[in-house]
């Protein structure tokens, strides 16, 4: 995919940035006896993230399940609303914005779901689901919707006289195609992916894969990519932001995160990837993490990564990392680790002989 | 989703498509359809069902047959000389009552009180009940709290208590029946479609309806409604018969069709002091009422069959 020259640092070159992200919180709460006692708790789906996505670029999300990536991609499109923070979109803040005056940015960015089964309405035809944008603005009604529908399903490969079949005729992969034409109805400037291909077959993912990234070159899409698969990751994005508990915990164009990766949890992360024996050399040995994800409704203290760091210590749980700059990196990575992992170093059980990193 | 794909295979083509129909796909509705056609329960209900509504349609042409008014006395050719109702006979088929009436005719123009009673009463509960359900279930909150509890307070009424209150201050009349029909059954509609809207209202069409900008109404009426709308349908046809019984109990207590207007609840009533000597009297109007209510019933559960084959019951019953 088309990569813009890597303009350094995660803000600066304010013409560039189609999306930009400032210390995003988002909490929901969590209904907890009501009947005794006031407990209010409140999950903190997403803590104060912050980032930029550049036109036409295709910005990866990457974290486990539950560390906020849906909830982030759901807030920069103001499915929800921000607890606090702000996003602005194309030079306009559009985090306070009513439902009635954020129509207009409705037409300029869309998502696409993860799960092609649930996202079209079983009850409705093809034809219909596609058009509904045309609808919902009153753009074209009639004969001229209905070509720009069957134009829709040609671009994203689907046969157009299949206009007025139902959802549940279509395999997963054309569903998905459908949720593709649906998404790029009004020229979007913005598509928001939300696992576009996790539950696809393996071998459908990559026809999906390839029609986004053929998309974007043909309309100059900008794509905030979310996915837990990181090889579909590596494939399809510029930059990739690693989400853990709600934080981003490292950010960087995608060959230098692979190369260079500095936080442990990214180190983590990358050495789960099952390896094909490609260039002859063992892989660096696999980080086993202890311990299971912290609740994000009493997430630890410091860094949140400290209680399955390998590399914690005292500082780690006193005081919380920044997501900067480290020393020997790249413009444009960052990450917030106050020990972050050199080159080399072995983290971790067991050590492979003959490591490089 | 994929079970209404294998069911597309399992079922074939009942009537020979032409292949420019190929393409296009076959709805829910229509797959329903096609199931409902081959269950000869439905049909057999169906066939009840549309013999009764034609018989009171044609109540008028009955009594001009038989020559005998719905509400006319035949003190004469219709009582014994003790003042007995007469059991069936060629000038009565199906005998007289107390007051010297044709029971055929008056039964007849009592399947028009039924029907009306039952299909209106259904209706209008249906829709109040799908709008507050849909209302409740979408915007939920305080909205949902107050709706739900609304609805929780309508169940827990004791109807008949209320109906007599009601009519002893209004006076019995068949539009009051109607009104207190509906008032005591949209709540169970509203509970069922409150349910399903909280749960559709979770999956991902709608927020992607929502992410392209459509509004409220828009959502609830054009993405959630038409899956609301097998459960609605069922309930529908689970309700006329209901309401139809439901009349038939007002009238039988005379709070409902007052006499002398033949309704099939007040001949019950009326019958009641007879049924040793008159078996007919009261045997016509309450087999009426029993089949009626049965053909209802048997064809909401297979309305029911036929939109969720696999047995994945939307309520209990």
């Amino acid at each position: 995919m088309s990569a813009t020259g890597a303009s350094p640092g995660t803000a600066g070159h304010d013409g560039d940035v189609l999306v930009r992200v400032e210390d995003l919180v988002k909490r929901f709460p969590v209904a907890s006896d009501r009947l005794f006692g006031r407990a209010r708790q409140e999950v903190q789906a997403v803590d104060g993230v912050s980032l930029d996505v550049r036109r036409g670029e295709t910005l990866g999300l990457v974290g486990e399940t539950g560390c906020g990536k849906s909830t982030l991609a759901r807030c920069i499109t103001r499915l929800y609303n921000l607890t606090s923070g702000r996003v602005t979109f194309d030079g306009d803040d559009i985090s306070a914005l009513s439902r009635r005056r954020l129509r207009p940015y409705r037409l300029q960015m869309q998502m696409i779901f993860q799960d092609p089964y649930g996202a079209l309405n079983p009850r409705r035809r093809v034809g219909s689901i596609i058009g509904d944008p045309f609808a919902i603005h009153g753009i074209a009604a009639g004969v001229e919707r209905k070509r720009r529908v069957q134009e829709l399903m040609e671009l994203v490969g689907l046969n157009p006289e299949h206009y007025n079949r139902f959802p549940a005729e279509f395999s997963g992969g054309q569903r998905q195609r459908i949720g593709v034409a649906r998404a790029l109805a009004l020229h979007p400037k913005l598509i928001v992916c939300d696992e576009p291909v996790s539950a696809l077959d393996v071998s459908i993912q990559a026809q999906i894969v390839n029609l986004l990234a053929d998309l974007q070159d043909e309309l100059g899409l900008t794509y905030v990519f979310i996915a837990h698969d990181l090889s579909v990751v590596r494939h399809v994005s510029d930059r990739i932001a690693v989400m853990y508990l709600g934080k981003v915990v490292e950010i960087a164009p995608t060959d230098e995160l692979f190369s260079r990766p500095r936080h442990p949890y990214t180190n983590a992360l990358l050495s789960a990837i099952p390896a094909i024996d490609e260039e002859g050399g063992a892989g660096p040995g696999r980080i086993v993490l202890g311990g299971d994800v912290p609740s994000p409704i009493d997430p630890p203290p410091g860094c949140r990564f400290h209680p399955r760091c390998p590399k914690a210590r005292q500082l780690c749980s006193d005081e919380e990392p920044i997501l900067e700059r480290k020393a020997g990196d790249l413009p444009g990575h960052a990450a917030a680790c106050h020990y972050p992992v050199e080159a080399g170093e072995e983290l971790g059980s067991p050590p492979a002989p003959g490591v490089v990193s | 989703m994929t079970q209404l794909g294998t069911e597309l295979e399992l079922l074939g083509t009942p009537s020979a498509e032409p292949s420019a129909e190929a393409f296009e796909g076959r709805s829910p509705w229509q797959l329903a359809w096609a199931r409902l056609r081959r269950d000869r329960v439905a049909i057999a209900c169906t066939v009840v069902i549309v013999l009764i509504a034609l018989v009171a349609i044609v109540a008028p042409l009955i009594a001009h047959l038989a020559g005998h008014g719905p509400n006319t006395q035949y003190l004469d050719t219709g009582l014994t000389p003790e003042g007995l109702p007469r059991g069936p006979s060629s000038q009565f088929l199906v005998g007289t009552d107390d007051l010297g009436r044709d029971v055929l005719v008056r039964v007849a123009y009592g399947a028009q009180i039924s029907l009306l009673a039952g299909v209106v009463a259904a209706t209008v509960a249906v829709a109040v009940g799908v709008v507050v359900g849909l209302t409740a279930g979408y915007f939920g909150g305080a909205t949902d709290s107050f709706l739900a509890r609304a609805m929780d307070v309508v169940l827990a009424f004791p109807f008949l208590l209320f109906a007599i209150a009601v009519v002893s201050i209004v006076g019995p009349s068949l539009r009051l029946a109607i009104a207190i029909i509906a008032f005591f059954s949209w709540a169970a509609v509203g509970r069922v479609v409150r349910g399903q809207t909280l749960s559709i209202k979770e999956k991902e069409y709608v927020e992607a309806a929502r992410s392209l900008g459509a509004s409220d109404l828009r959502i609830m009426f054009v993405d959630i409604f038409p899956n609301l709308l097998a459960p609605v349908l069922v309930y529908l046809t689970l309700l006329i018969p209901a309401a139809i019984v439901f009349e038939a109990t007002l009238s039988f207590l005379g709070l409902g069709v007052v006499p002398p207007t033949p309704s099939w609840g007040n001949m019950l009533a009326e019958s009641l002091n007879y049924y040793r000597v008159a078996w007919w009297f009261v045997l016509v109007p309450g087999v009426a009422l029993l089949v009626t209510t049965l053909a209802f019933n048997l064809l909401g559960d297979s309305i029911r069959d036929a939109f969720d084959p696999r047995g994945e019951r939307l309520f209990r019953r």
